[in-house]
């Protein structure tokens, strides 16, 4: 059919405009079923697809949103921001564009929260700032989080997603692991509780350090988990990798992880962690 | 030498492997195998031994001398069962007061399938926590490569060496290379970037001391690891354990903590 309007011209700017502008809801399609969904209902849906549950990625913000009590997260140094220790190529501008795309000063945020009534201390990386790699300031402020957790006996619930350690602060970056490591082990020989939630994609020196080292390991669904990347160990072995080799699922049936822990559900099952280690939550009676 | 001169001094055809190095420094080293949990990785030796006279725990990568031999040990590339044995060894010295010298040689981790499958991960972040408070000295010496976590594995210690021509870096140069600029054979540059030599890595405080390679058959090197070792391992001897361990979490500490 002809529309009516073919041949009339836009009499004025904003007739014009109008039909330039016209609203189209952002999508975003899902990996696993090719379904798309509207970028507000997934954001509703705390980022998993509606029809195949697959979990996206989410941002550090949202995750605090999600599982800490409401306005209890306190941040320990915020802000904090890297400097390109090493003088490496391009790094200056790699930081300036990930500060831009993720509106963080860095890879994670640490800070006291309280979930579901329970005092602990969070972090949570950030998968839009260079997929949440391990420089120096990832490394400093995770450290920080464990000893602030040691020195007032609380827990530490922690939501692991990184590409592994940042190549762009070379060796730095490396002994992070030693650094973040050596806190956990401080934290956990004071007979303090470690949870670790592993979320798409949790690689490399993370992988090998804080990430495996939790009392309790849960990781979301379908998250790929693994030390070498996907790519690594097919170029070695000369190969494809079998459809879910490293996700959370298999290192569930290889004995690497806890429990799955979905989205819907995983504030519920961190209160029931926290309160299965709390000595104080247990039932008191004061009253009678 | 320039870095990547470096690199191929450290990879290069011919130099001792770490075998090589425990002929040379230590006496009555018996090897102890396996993991007691799944197997025994060629890559890793562990043992004890006498330096100077004192018993010592030695663990050690090894890259393998014939070609058999390399594959044997995976070319020095440690499987989990490798760190596993690593971590069991090192907590075998501690029972028995005894030091540990890790000698340190691989290109990495092993990043195969069996590898991932058994927890590789895992493996490697467990001893980074066991040895952080392993209640004995341990002393770590890079003697080639020091591939990213799978060299630190053995290299949270009291002190870290590095012989001259050795390398220490988090991403092979060649890795560094391709993710960079998209092109493998800018090795060169990257090994610049990484600053991976011994000379760079001591002015950044990664490591605490150089031992030259004066001669081509090594014998000069190996007295003077051995006598530094020995000294080491003797002004250790009287330091509180705590006091010890406080160190070694002050020495990785340190690393990044400036705002």
């Amino acid at each position: 059919m002809i529309p009516r309007n073919l041949f009339k011209r836009a009499n004025n700017e904003l007739e014009g405009r109008q039909v330039a502008e016209e609203f189209v809801e952002p999508t975003q399609t899902c990996p696993d079923c090719g379904v798309e969904t509207a970028v507000t209902e997934l954001k509703d849906n705390l980022e998993v697809c509606p029809k195949c549950g697959h979990h996206f990625r989410m941002n550090s913000r949202q995750r605090v949103e999600l599982i800490a009590d409401k306005d209890s997260f306190v941040e320990i140094c915020p802000g904090m921001e890297s400097v390109n220790l090493l003088d490496f190529p391009d790094y200056d501008e790699k930081l300036r564009s990930s500060k831009a795309k993720s509106g963080e000063s860095e890879g994670v945020i640490v800070g006291e929260a309280a979930i579901g009534g329970h005092a602990c201390v969070m972090f949570v990386m950030e998968p839009e700032f260079m997929i949440g790699s391990m420089g120096t300031v990832v490394g400093e402020k995770i450290t920080r989080g464990f000893e602030l957790a040691l020195e007032k006996g609380l827990p530490v619930v922690g939501f692991t997603v990184s590409g592994g350690a940042r190549m762009q602060e070379g060796i730095l970056s490396l002994m992070q692991m030693a650094k973040t490591s050596g806190a956990v082990k401080r934290h956990s020989d004071a007979g303090l509780l470690y949870i670790v939630v592993l979320t798409d994609p949790t690689t490399g020196g993370v992988t090998a350090s804080f990430a495996m080292e939790g009392d309790i390991i849960l990781a979301e669904p379908g998250a790929l988990v693994g030390f070498a990347g996907p790519r690594v160990i097919e170029q070695t072995i000369r190969k494809k990798l079998p459809k879910g080799f490293q996700t959370a699922e298999f290192l569930l049936d290889h004995g690497f992880v806890d429990a799955i822990s979905p989205r819907s559900g995983q504030r519920d099952m961190l209160i029931n962690l926290l309160a299965l280690h709390s000595g104080a939550q247990a039932p008191k009676n004061e009253e009678v | 030498m320039d870095a990547y001169e470096k690199v191929l001094a450290a990879r290069a055809k011919g130099r001792p492997t770490a075998m090589e190095y425990i002929n040379g420094i230590f006496t009555d080293f018996q090897e102890l195998h396996g993991d007691r949990r799944y197997g025994d990785d060629g890559a890793i030796v562990g043992g004890i031994g006498r330096l100077c006279g004192i018993p010592v725990t030695v663990i050690a990568q090894e890259k393998g001398s014939s070609t058999k031999d390399k594959i044997a040990r995976n070319f020095g590339s440690p499987n989990p069962e490798g760190y596993r044995k690593a971590l069991r060894l090192m907590k075998q010295a501690e029972k028995f007061h005894r030091p540990v010298i890790c000698l340190v040689d691989t290109s990495g981790a092993y990043p195969g399938m069996g590898a991932e499958e058994r927890g590789q991960g895992l493996a490697i972040a467990e001893n980074l926590m066991e040895m952080m408070t392993l209640r004995t000295s341990v002393i770590s010496v890079l003697i080639g490569e020091g591939g990213s976590g799978g060299a630190l594995a053995l290299a949270v210690s009291d002190e870290v060496w590095m012989m001259e021509n050795s390398i220490y870096s988090v991403i092979s140069p060649e890795g560094c290379a391709s993710i960079l600029w998209r092109d493998a054979k800018k090795v060169r540059e990257a090994s610049q970037c990484l600053r991976l030599t011994a000379e760079d890595l001591l002015e950044m405080g990664v490591i605490e001391r150089i031992i030259p390679e004066s001669d081509k058959d090594f014998g000069t090197a190996y007295m003077l690891l051995q006598t530094w070792l020995k000294k080491a391992i003797d002004d250790r001897k009287d330091v509180p354990v705590d006091e010890l361990l406080e160190k070694r979490y002050r020495r990785f500490r340190k690393f990044g903590s400036n705002e």
